[in-house]
């Protein structure tokens, strides 16, 4: 079949979701709504210091007392933030299983997801703790980190057992106050995961989480909290998946990174959560605060592919407080059918000779919409602060749209920032020369999309970057020919 | 090999060929000349099946098979090749990359592996010495900021290690400077073989006398007007379109 931007279209809106399914686990849930009640249930449920609880509390207030932002290019039902349950747990975890005891069910999930938690990540050299839901259920590796004394650990376990850590650095970086929905998370988070990197250590292999969202109507909040002490280093992976459901599913997510002195952090995640049906039903609603503070010389970067969600609000960012740190952001955002996404970054220059590079790429096809929205920030005392931005966009078909909002403060005289962007449409005629040389429109697409993308996909870790191409490929051409 | 009968072909209702007949044996090459806008590009389109034209009447057969329902990916695989007049940018895809994808994909559709890397390296190493083509060139994304010339070069690199069996030149001469022409048709000339076809479309003699046709038609409204020997070539070049123009005419 011949590519037409009609044919096209079509197709795209008739691809389904390739991992729709729902697999039966019994939970423990708690009813519905939010009060501080509940909040303090969470917390026993977790059987946490006094001090955790309070800090919890403080957040729900905050909470309370805010309204949701309505800034952001996208249109949706507000989630109903009573009618949500605030924890779910698979009854089968218990933190001192190993593998084989895992839920059988749970592997089949992990199996159809193409997640492995087997040998073969450890030959890839990947740590997994996986979380499903809202709690860790296996955790590898543990033991060849703790001789080079670094922790990695569900956050929760991390409460109890490196207290003085987490209280010092939790909400550092996205104080409880910050926006609504980390309010909301600093209030009711389940999980999440918890690594410290010692000084000067190089962390031998990519740490890697999973994200689930498993049980309907299940809000998910997570909490990471990654610290890498003075001139260490640390790549982690951060990939997740949800099951088809009807009903909107709330995500709102906090990431802190605390990147000391000389420290460098990669922080990749590869996001797939449900995106809604080809009416634009149901999907996983996606409201993640992520930030990033680097002291001097320290180095952040933010990787991002996603594909996922019905609509997705996220502005990873970095904070450049130390003298000549560096903050990057590389993302690709794929929008499909009624998808919507506000994404971008925001890079705060406070120390001097601090220097940021974004590189955004937005595909969209459908009837959905992408934005990116980038704050690049100098300020007064940040002499010699550079920063470069890259923002291009590639539309499939002509419902669907593709906007920047670039935003630049700048104030200091000696800051150099450039700004490009570019839009382009994928051709009839490129489509038809690799046609012509034998490749069909389903992967020729495939091949276009990966090549605009690889600036991108090229930041990402080898096992990482394959998936992600996978999922590139599946979430805009798996029906298309 | 290749036979048009009374092929008819329009685009948005406007009729641009008007009735080709042509037919090319294993073995020969074939030169299709004629003034701008006569059709020549479009003929080499829908002999690949792009499907921006509408085949209204006729048809083509290659080996014997009518290609009426054939995919122009199907097309490719069963050994039609285009060198296209203008190639397209295909921005952060190199060559090689594209080169593999095409090759393996035409491999699946025989229901063959996906050719050994060892033996792409060899065969990209060996296709590139043919056409004198710098090996960094091939990791650089397809045609994005290649000059006229080295557009054209790549395309027959491209039909090298695609070894097609009805390989369309179109204008393949146009923008080549005189060393890369005679590189380029020496390549075609190693790449020909009595199992294989050639159809060159260009607009001056002096390919020609790199690759020698067996036969020179002219396309003139959609039609071929006239066709002869590779002195008809010659004929044109010396007195211009005008004279076939005016005897069509009558
Ligand atoms: N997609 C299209 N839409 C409208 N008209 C077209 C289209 N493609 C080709 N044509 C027209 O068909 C006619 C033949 O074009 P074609 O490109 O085949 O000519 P050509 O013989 O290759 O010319 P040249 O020597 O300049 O390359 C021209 O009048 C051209 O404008
Ligand atoms: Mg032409």
């Amino acid at each position: 079949m011949a590519y037409t931007e009609e044919e096209l279209k079509k197709e795209l809106e008739t691809k389904e979701y390739e991992y729709g399914f729902y697999t039966d686990i019994e939970s423990d849930t708690f009813p519905v709504g939010l009060n501080e009640e509940i909040v303090i249930a969470i917390s026993k449920k977790k059987e946490e210091p006094e001090w955790m609880t309070q800090w919890r509390l403080e957040a729900f207030r905050i909470w309370e007392s805010m309204e949701e932002p309505t800034w952001a290019n996208v249109h949706y039902e507000k989630p109903d933030f009573q009618k949500i349950s605030y924890y779910s747990a698979p009854k089968s975890a218990d933190p001192n299983k190993t593998l084989d005891d895992v839920d059988p069910d749970l592997l089949e999930m992990y199996r159809k997801l193409g997640i492995s938690v087997d040998e073969q990540k450890k030959l890839q050299n990947v740590a997994v703790d996986i979380v499903v839901d809202s709690v860790s259920v296996a955790t590898t590796f543990k033991k060849t980190l703790a001789e080079k004394g670094i922790i990695f650990m569900p956050i929760s376990e991390a409460i109890k057992e490196h207290p003085e850590l987490v209280k010092k650095y939790i909400g550092s970086v996205v104080p409880q106050k910050d926006n609504f929905y980390a309010a909301l998370n600093s209030a009711v988070f389940t999980d999440g995961s918890f690594c410290y990197i010692p000084k000067g250590v190089r962390c031998p292999m990519e740490l890697s989480t999973y994200f689930r969202i498993n049980q309907a109507g299940t809000g998910q909040f997570e909490r990471t909290l990654l610290i890498a002490d003075e001139d260490s280093y640390v790549s982690y992976l951060e990939g997740c998946t949800a099951p088809s459901r009807d009903e909107n599913q709330l995500h709102a997510a906090v990431v802190e990174l605390i990147a000391l002195d000389g420290a460098e952090i990669k922080y990749s995640t590869v996001q797939n959560w449900f995106p809604g049906n080809s009416e634009g039903k149901g999907g996983v609603f996606n409201f993640v605060t992520k930030r990033a503070i680097c002291e001097k010389n320290a180095k952040v970067s933010w990787t991002q592919v996603e594909t996922g969600s019905a609509v997705t609000w996220k502005y990873p960012s970095c904070i450049l407080k130390g003298d000549n740190s560096i903050g990057e952001f590389y993302s690709i955002a794929v929008t499909n059918n009624y998808q919507q996404a506000d994404t971008g970054t925001k890079m705060i220059h406070l120390g001097k000779n601090t220097k940021s590079t974004i590189i955004s790429k937005g595909i969209s096809a459908g009837k959905s919409q992408n934005s990116y929205r980038g704050l690049v920030q100098i300020n007064s005392r940040a002499d010699g602060a550079r920063n470069f931005s890259q923002c291009d966009s590639l539309l499939m078909g002509n419902e669907c749209g593709a906007h920047t909002f670039p935003y630049i403060e700048a104030k200091n005289k000696t800051a150099m920032i450039e700004h490009e962007a570019t839009t382009s449409k994928i051709g009839e005629d490129q489509i038809f020369y690799c046609n012509q040389r034998g490749i069909d429109t389903e992967k020729a697409i495939a091949l276009i999309v990966n090549g605009f993308s690889k600036e991108v996909l090229n930041k990402l870790p080898m096992e990482f970057a394959v998936e992600a191409q996978k999922l590139l490929e599946i979430s805009l051409e798996g029906s298309v020919g | 090999m290749l036979k048009i009968k009374d092929l008819h072909a329009s685009v948005d209702d406007k009729e641009i060929l008007r009735g080709i007949n042509l037919e090319v044996k294993a073995g020969e090459v074939h030169a299709i000349m004629g003034p701008n806008g006569s059709g020549k590009s479009t003929l080499a389109s829908v002999i690949a099946g792009n499907e921006r034209f509408e085949v209204t009447q006729g048809s083509i057969e290659l080996s014997g098979e009518d290609l009426e329902e054939v995919s122009p990916e199907e097309r490719a695989h069963k050994g039609v090749f285009l060198s296209f007049q203008y190639p397209v940018e295909i921005p952060g895809v190199s060559v090689t990359n594209f080169m593999k994808t095409a090759i393996n994909e035409s491999r699946k559709a025989k229901g063959l592996e996906d050719m050994p890397a060892k033996d792409m390296l060899k065969l990209i190493r060996e296709k590139s010495e043919l056409l004198e083509i710098d090996r960094k060139f091939l990791s650089r994304s397809l045609n994005e900021g290649f000059s006229g010339g080295e557009k054209k070069r790549n395309e027959i690199f491209q039909m090298a290690m695609l070894e097609p069996k009805v390989a369309i030149l179109d204008e393949t001469d146009s923008g080549l400077d005189i060393d890369a022409l005679r590189i380029v048709a020496s390549g075609v000339n190693k790449l020909k073989s009595k199992d294989n076809a050639v159809i060159l479309i260009t607009h001056y003699q002096r390919l020609l006398e790199y690759i020698v046709p067996d036969f020179v038609h002219v396309l003139h409204n959609g039609k071929i007007v006239k066709s002869g020997g590779k002195e008809l070539a010659l004929e044109l070049e010396e007195k211009g379109y005008d004279w076939l123009k005016q005897e069509t005419a009558v």
